[in-house]
């Protein structure tokens, strides 16, 4: 029903594979950049949006360093107000519990609404197992389940997709599992999402038990929020008899005003717009006004462990708005699959091994997948530090990997660099020799850098793992040091 | 063996161990004064490419009258007004309201920065799902009701009770990132702000 990304090859063979496909390039270039352009309008007209920053990133950090009394306020708000309060310490439980809520009603389908926390923990997978079938109502998650496919977006999961691809999957594959698209079906954006609210029309009015996130959970009021555009939202949270509702416990915020910097933030950094078409809010259950069973699965899978690291816990204030997915400078080539992971992107790079750790090669390859360049941080409405995440996260990698048998060739890099550095004369030697290559390499390589600086290509051994992608640049000819002491630091003239 | 809840709750306890509670959150700023609320809440509600229509009280029957043009209505009990041939929403079910064309009610809140309408769900305004099946809805808002930003909304609304924010009519970016009005929701949404 839906790919996995279980088995997905680590992020740099990923990534070439992507890299290599010019229609994803080309979608992917179009998307971002039409993104960027509306977020950094409807940004520009807020004249106190650094502040606003700075406050949604005060509530969530503050809600973060208190998040064991927050959670017990928000069961206790839950309760009273007719909620069901679950707890579930990973995917596994947490799927197990919206499946035997599931049973007990005896459905075999339920409506979801686009969750984050849901694909996190494979929800779809688990339930398609117990004979029950969920079904995506998003536009852009129901363009990647009738397609089989990968979502690559937070926001947009089918942003790799263009219309034309989207009117052949809707084609093919739409009457497989309910209302077919029409005959004469355009590529028109509009005559697409016309065909999806045919399609899921029937599938919202016949619909038992609905499936959801939240953006955000108050605390002292038990109020959910989820943030949407298309009314899909809409239709699963009030339709249904049943609502259950997988929330990762990093959703808290205190207060029910605490609400204000969120939601002037998020939709601006997400869609680009003032504010979404749509935000439903919910404090369990309203008698003769939507379902009347309603559940909360507060989901841990690996928060707590990122709210453990000092330098990481910041990741756990992302509010899922994807702005950082869209100025990436990596992401925007090779797209969200290379991820190998629901959450791409520079987030992803750091709420990856945050949550499951580094001892996995494919989670291990992504603090790498940045160049560093810092415009997550920039856009990031909570003030996500990520640069700095990906630095700490890669030293974790390193860590990782000290008591191994075979170090790996960055390690006896490393040493070997200590070792010369550590002592003047062995530093003075290694100078002269790499002195010596700067010149044999100036008079035979054929690589020039822009510039005219002469560099090498690629090189064989342990080097080709840095020089597959890059130039090596000639060493200079003469050190730093050597030239301090013939021109006694400048004094006897520049040249030479 | 311990709970999922005592076995979270210890895990948050201990990875929080001598980290300090206590965080400086700064207030949220204002957004500048902006002079006349309700022509912004009518320029910013337009961006949406929703349909805002202003008039007085002595006009709004004729005025919504007008707008349905011949459409058949679901109206909330609490409504205030006569809307001819409308049905008014006993616990009609979705079924019964998938057959109807148009939905009119009031709302609790105007925001004039984001042009966004809220429904808090008063009889006025009826069930969520009476303003979500139709594939019109007509919101007839007082002009009293328009505050500047979410800050005052937020401060005005209780979250005791069921909140539909609504910013134009339904809409999707999902493909191309291009905004397509006209998805689950009403295709079209009619603002009518009476003063």
């Amino acid at each position: 029903m839906s790919g996995t990304f279980v088995g997905m090859p680590a992020f740099p063979t990923a990534a070439r594979a992507a890299l290599g496909n010019t229609q994803l390039r080309r979608n992917l270039a179009h998307a971002t950049h039409t993104i960027r352009d509306k977020r950094a309008q409807v940004v520009g007209e807020v004249e106190e949006w650094e502040a606003l920053r700075l406050a949604g990133a005060g509530v969530k950090e503050a809600a973060l360093r208190d998040l064991a009394t927050h959670l017990e306020t928000l069961e206790e708000s839950l309760i009273r107000a007719g909620a069901v309060v679950h707890w579930a310490r990973d995917a596994e439980e947490a799927c197990e519990i919206v499946a035997q809520v599931a049973k007990s009603h005896q459905v075999d389908e339920v409506v979801k609404v686009k969750s984050m926390a849901t694909l996190e923990i494979g929800l779809n997978d688990h339930l398609e197992r117990e004979g029950i079938a969920a079904w995506e109502t998003d536009l852009a998650e129901l363009i990647v389940q009738l397609g089989d496919d990968l979502p690559s977006h937070i926001l947009v999961p089918a942003i790799h997709r263009n219309r034309a691809e989207i009117r052949e999957i809707f084609r093919t594959r739409m009457a497989a599992s309910g209302r077919p698209a029409p005959d004469d079906l355009s590529d028109d954006p509009a005559a697409l999402a016309g065909a999806a609210r045919e399609h899921m029309r029937e599938k919202f009015l016949r619909a038992k038990v609905a499936v959801s996130g939240a953006n955000f959970a108050v605390a002292d009021t038990g109020t959910l929020v989820v943030v949407e555009s298309e009314g899909n939202g809409r239709m699963c949270l009030t339709l249904p008899e049943v609502l259950i509702s997988v929330v990762g416990i990093e959703k808290v915020v205190a207060t029910w005003s605490d609400l204000d910097p969120m939601l002037r933030l998020l939709p601006r950094s997400s869609t680009g717009e003032r504010m979404n078409p749509y935000t439903s809010t919910w404090s369990g259950v309203h008698p003769g006004d939507g379902p009347q069973e309603v559940h909360v699965v507060l989901l841990d899978n690996g928060r707590t462990r990122a709210l453990a690291d000092d330098v990481g816990r910041q990741a756990l204030r992302c509010i899922r708005c994807s702005a950082c997915l869209n100025v990436c400078p990596v992401y925007e080539r090779t797209g969200g699959h290379a991820y190998g992971s629901v959450y791409p992107g520079p987030i992803g790079a750091i709420l990856n091994p945050l949550l499951k750790g580094v001892s996995d090669e494919q989670t291990a390859s992504l603090p790498y997948a940045s160049s560093l360049c810092g415009a997550c941080f920039e856009v990031c409405p909570v003030r996500i530090d990520i640069p700095s995440v990906l630095v700490d996260q890669r030293a974790a990698v390193v860590d990782s990997h000290r008591d191994d048998r075979r170090p790996k060739a960055e390690a006896v890099a490393m040493k070997a660099a200590a070792w010369a550095f550590s002592d003047s004369r062995r530093l003075a030697w290694a100078e002269r020799a790499s002195g010596l290559a700067g010149r044999v390499m100036s008079r035979f390589s054929r690589t020039t850098l822009p510039g005219g600086r002469a560099a090498a290509g690629r090189l064989p051994g342990p080097a080709a793992g840095w020089t597959g992608a890059r130039d090596l640049p000639a060493p200079p000819e003469e050190s730093f040091r050597a030239w301090w002491d013939r021109t006694d630091g400048g004094q006897f003239g520049e040249g030479r | 063996m311990t709970s999922a809840r005592d076995e979270i709750l210890r895990r948050v306890r201990s990875a929080l161990d001598g980290v300090s509670p206590a965080v400086a959150v700064p207030p949220a700023p204002r957004a500048p004064d902006r002079g006349d609320l309700v022509a912004l809440f009518v320029e910013r509600v337009e961006d949406y490419r929703a349909e805002v229509t202003r008039c007085t009280p002595a006009e709004l029957d004729g005025l919504v009258a007008e707008v349905l043009n011949g459409a058949q209505a679901v109206v909330p009990p609490g409504l205030g007004l006569d809307v001819a041939g409308s049905v008014v929403d006993h616990g009609l079910t979705s079924i019964e309201l998938d057959g109807i064309d148009a939905v009119v009610t009031r709302a609790a809140v105007g925001i004039a920065e984001t042009g966004t309408i809220v429904l808090d769900h008063q009889p006025d305004q009826g069930r969520r799902v009476i303003s979500l099946v139709p594939d019109l809805h007509v919101c007839i808002v007082d002009s009293s009701q328009v505050v500047a930003d979410v800050p005052d909304a937020i401060a005005l609304l209780d979250p005791a009770r069921p909140l539909t924010w609504i910013s134009g009519p339904s809409a999707t970016s999902d493909i191309e990132l291009d905004r397509v009005e006209g998805v689950h929701g009403p295709r079209t949404l009619h603002v009518v702000v009476v003063a």
